[in-house]
């Protein structure tokens, strides 16, 4: 006998997204995904000045703010054959791994930690041993008696008044929670400390894009000038500024992020056989370090894995728009005019709601049920995200990632084997936010050397006036968001965007299933997950938030009545 | 201990409490309160009153819904730089909803909801995050099954007061830009019969979310608005008015182009599309994440996040007509957001508040030929 069950809202993500899922002895056997809202962002950017599109595309979220505009950026770049300076390049990159590293943190401690760490139980903690597993874990200066016993007191007392605030209805004293009551006091340490961090390494875009979220870019560059002689430029108190935060913010990474994972994963070895789903990868890649049309110079390399065979990277084009990269829609709520999957430059998309009116109990799953449309490469269902990057990188031989990797599995005595999971893609995600710390410093060194040599543009003035434009231009802007590959794709034509597409990372993960039945990433990794009770759904938000999921940008269109109009669904 | 026996007797405590059980000693509460008082322009009387409120009130429950929007508020929220503040609106309120935040998913987090109307009827707060799609009945956004405007009204109906939280939330943001596929509309637009306070911005300052919330928090009603529902005190200047590149536009030094040479001085950002004279925020007076930048100071020009359909007011990067009225004594009130398609002949108008002395004075000082620059910029001397 099976029952279906429902979680919706699944909070502590981006956006709105329903799970459903068909429990039978305690096992997930069969899963859905939905994302329930849609705002049509690409048919408002036609006929607007392509140099504009990156402020309307950073609005698609504002978690993973900054990467849809550079994404944005990228693509008019690539369409005009526009070609930034080095240092534009290197604040991007600085700006990029500040980005990783914020979002992989926030993401860890506040988003997906509840899924592992008993608030409650840590009320029973004894501060002193709390204490010496923290200095034994790490050199993080916080880890006093002192200043646990005196986080349990406030905990306490927080408990006591009977507002539980953001904590209220949780899924304390369940059984799948496993860690000691030390550690989960620690994790609620880092928890508020890892709230107090985010804030400070933000501030990194403050400085390059003038605030956070959702700082500025620009096509051809970036907007800040430099000048070391001049209080209103970027100048050597800027910069100083800037180098302190990266250092401080891989301080954190390393002294806390990192040795959390490594401390949390040995009480849930059974998630690093659950949740794996998919066994392919798909990869963009980023962070040029020879200018974006250079792909072999990317730190992160570009590629896509098969049946999880790391001895094979497949090359990848988005640009290939016959038999790469297409979308569908046999379960999402589009009209196409034609059969089969579209290129994002052929796409269309038509908005048509066939879904139950409004209160409604269950989708109508054999049928359409989602704002997502259905991305494949080849035809094959991809994973997209850190694990991914981490696959691609470990399995193209690139050093940096190879190394972090083999020292994450070394630290948890484990094969690879085990990142084929729910914590597999848990770990990935710290083991690339440890490359983002390093990362983002040696481009900082480089942004330092440039200007000391006397290299100070930050912008390329070369084909800003629409005049100097072809008539018709096609481009993509390729990135590796936090959680996974992004692109855009836009056609120019007449000095205005006469077309623009964007196919997001959880695109990829949570889409509805496609016409042949293969279900996509979140579908797959929830076949086989043990749910131990229906009515508390801790085992399902669990997985799924190792996607890290961010729907708000389901997006799409609508029909246009003289043009077919296409474009996609965003969702990321 | 479970967390039942644990809530068996609620005891209420006050802010102040809190605060002292979080280890924040009396000083630095003090310290807080001047610190917040000042941030919303309170005189010294004002300080003393939200002191004591602080001291004696229990956490104000809060609903935090998010509709159509991109989580950019809550984000920006979280970033609200005074460390006591983090602490006072994630602990010292009570965010007892918060899709972003909260513990629990699905029915858990429903649950969570309705305890709240239920328990607190009358007395919860309800900010929103997001605009309502209101073509097809809704069905472009639906959260548990429910469509986003039937969440609102019914969570609304028995909410103290509204908080709308940004652009989204107050004018619709990027989803109402033209052609405004899902009819998304703002939240003053599908509720009625409440009080709602729009938080303006995309996203709005972290400091202003926090302002504004002590300010409800505080003195228990709503702050004094302005004609578009915007808190007076962060929203009654122009960008414009306290930009700190204000003297380079009234001595018509203008940066031409991104990262030449005015811009490498830090000159004025009109010509290339600065929003500031038509935009009321806080961006220059109390600036980002903790006054370490704004836009205008990284080189970029206001876009003017916290106006309504400021997508709409004609491509980014090209200069906008001037606007009748400068001066900074011009609030919204007076001026109104019509400003920029209200204006014609703007050059001239430009031209008759261009101060030549000033320009001059900081001509000179920066080591520009006054002269030179006039012939740049010839509508300044028209």
């Amino acid at each position: 006998m099976s029952e279906r069950i429902v979680v919706d809202p699944v909070t502590r993500i981006e956006g709105h997204l329903r799970i459903e899922a068909e429990v039978k002895d305690g096992k997930i056997v069969d899963a859905w995904s939905a994302g329930t809202m849609v705002r049509g962002l690409e048919i408002i950017l036609r006929g607007r000045d392509p140099r504009d599109a990156w402020a309307f595309c950073e609005r698609v979220c504002g978690v993973c703010t900054t990467v849809h505009a550079l994404a944005s950026v990228r693509s008019v770049e690539d369409a005009l054959d526009i070609h930034v300076p080095a240092n534009a390049e290197l604040i991007r990159n600085i700006m990029f791994c500040t980005q990783y590293m914020h979002d992989h943190v926030v993401h860890f401690y506040h988003l997906h930690a509840l899924d592992w760490v008993d608030v409650v139980s840590a009320l029973k903690a004894d501060p002193v041993a709390t204490s010496a597993l923290a200095q034994k874990l790490s050199k993080y200066p916080k880890s006093s008696p002192g200043y646990y016993s005196e986080l349990q007191k406030r905990l306490t007392k927080f408990v006591e008044s009977g507002q539980l605030g953001i904590f209220a209805n949780g899924y304390w004293g369940h059984p799948a929670f496993k860690l000691p009551p030390e550690a989960n006091l620690m994790a609620v340490g880092h928890y508020l400390e890892a709230l107090e961090w985010q804030k400070e390494i933000v501030k990194i875009h403050t400085i390059f894009g003038g605030k956070n979220p959702h700082p500025n870019y620009l096509v051809g560059g970036v907007p800040c000038a430099i000048n070391i002689d001049e209080a209103n430029a970027i100048n050597a108190e800027r910069l100083a500024f800037v180098g302190q935060t990266l250092q401080r913010a891989k301080e954190f990474i390393e002294q806390v992020y990192i040795p959390d994972v490594l401390a949390v994963a040995p009480f849930y070895l059974d998630w690093a056989g659950i949740g794996g789903g998919l066994e392919n990868y798909l990869v963009y890649g980023d962070l040029p370090t020879n200018g974006f049309a250079d792909v072999k110079s990317f730190k992160f390399p570009r590629g896509a894995i098969l049946g999880r065979n790391l001895n094979e990277v497949h090359p990848v084009d988005p640009k290939n728009d016959q038999d790469e990269i297409k979308e569908f829609i046999d379960h999402s709520w589009y009209e196409y005019s034609q059969q089969g999957g579209l290129h994002p430059w052929a796409g269309e998309t038509n908005l048509k709601y066939s879904g139950p009116k409004p209160p409604y109990e269950h989708l109508d799953v054999d049928k359409k049920y989602s704002w997502l449309k259905t991305p494949r490469w080849k035809g094959h269902a991809m994973e997209v995200g850190p694990l991914s990057r981490m696959l691609v990188g470990y399995a193209s031989g690139n050093d940096d990632i190879k190394g972090a990797v083999t020292d994450a599995l070394g630290a948890l005595k484990a094969p690879p084997s085990v990142l084929f999971s729910t914590l597999g893609r848990t770990a990935a995600r710290a083991i690339e936010s440890r490359l983002a710390g390093i990362w983002g410093l040696e481009f900082y060194n480089q942004l330092l050397a440039n200007i000391k040599a006397g290299d100070t543009r930050t912008f390329t003035r070369e084909k800003w006036e629409p005049s100097t434009w072809p008539k018709v231009a096609k481009g993509v802007g390729c990135t590796e968001a936090p959680r996974g590959a992004l692109a855009h794709w836009i056609v120019i034509g007449d000095q205005k965007i006469a077309n623009y597409q964007l196919v997001v990372p959880s695109t990829w993960n949570a889409s509805p299933r496609d016409g042949k039945g293969q279900r996509s990433a979140y579908e797959a990794s929830l076949i086989g997950t043990p749910v131990h009770d229906p009515h508390q759904p801790l085992e399902i938000i669990r997985t799924i938030h190792s996607f890290d999921p961010c729907l708000a940008c389901a997006v799409h269109l609508y029909e246009d009545k003289k043009e077919i109009a296409r474009h996609e669904l965003l969702v990321k | 201990m479970d967390i039942e026996s644990r809530t068996k007797s609620p005891k209420e405590e006050t802010i102040y409490e809190h605060m002292l059980s979080r280890g924040v000693n009396r000083r630095d509460f003090l310290q807080f309160c001047a610190w917040m008082g000042a941030c919303i322009g309170l005189e010294q009387t004002g300080v003393a009153q939200m002191t004591k409120a602080l001291e004696t009130k229990k956490r104000i429950p809060v609903v935090w819904l998010h509709f159509q929007e991109c989580t950019c508020c809550s984000e920006s929220f979280i970033r609200s730089s005074h460390p006591i503040v983090a602490d006072i609106l994630l602990d010292k309120v009570s965010l007892d909803y918060s899709e972003t935040l909260m513990a629990a998913s699905g029915h858990q987090a429903e649950k969570s909801l309705q305890d709240t109307i239920k328990n607190y009827k009358g007395e919860y707060l309800l900010c929103i995050e997001g605009s309502v799609p209101t073509a097809e009945d809704g069905v472009y956004c639906c959260i548990g099954g429910k469509t986003a405007l039937q969440i609102a009204e019914e969570v609304a109906k028995d909410a103290k007061a509204v908080v709308a939280w940004g652009n989204c939330a107050c004018s619709g943001c990027v989803q109402a830009a033209k052609p405004n596929p899902t009819s998304a509309k703002p939240i003053h637009k599908v509720i009625a019969g409440k009080p709602i306070v729009n938080v303006q911005g995309c996203p709005p300052i972290a400091e202003v979310m926090a302002g504004v919330l002590v300010h409800l928090l505080t003195f228990d009603r709503i702050p004094q608005l302005d004609n578009l529902g915007r808190p007076k005190a962060f929203y009654s200047r122009r960008v414009h008015d306290t930009c700190y590149r204000r003297p380079n536009y009234d001595a018509g030094l203008f940066v031409e182009s991104f990262d030449d040479e005015n811009a490498r001085k830090g000159y004025c950002l009109y010509k290339v599309g600065c929003r500031g004279p038509s935009t009321y925020n806080a961006c220059g007076t109390i600036r980002w994440n903790g006054g370490v930048s704004f836009p205008i100071q990284s080189g970029h020009p206001c876009i003017g996040c916290s106006e309504a359909n400021f997508w709409d007011n004609g491509p980014f990067y090209q200069r906008t007509p001037a606007f009748p009225g400068f001066g900074i004594e011009q609030t919204a009130d007076k001026l109104g957001i019509a400003a920029l398609a209200a204006s014609a002949g703007g050059a001239a108008v430009h031209a008759v508040m261009t101060n030549i002395r000033k320009r001059h004075e900081i001509g000179e000082h920066a080591g520009e030929n006054a002269e030179q620059a006039e012939k740049d910029n010839p509508e300044s001397k028209s």
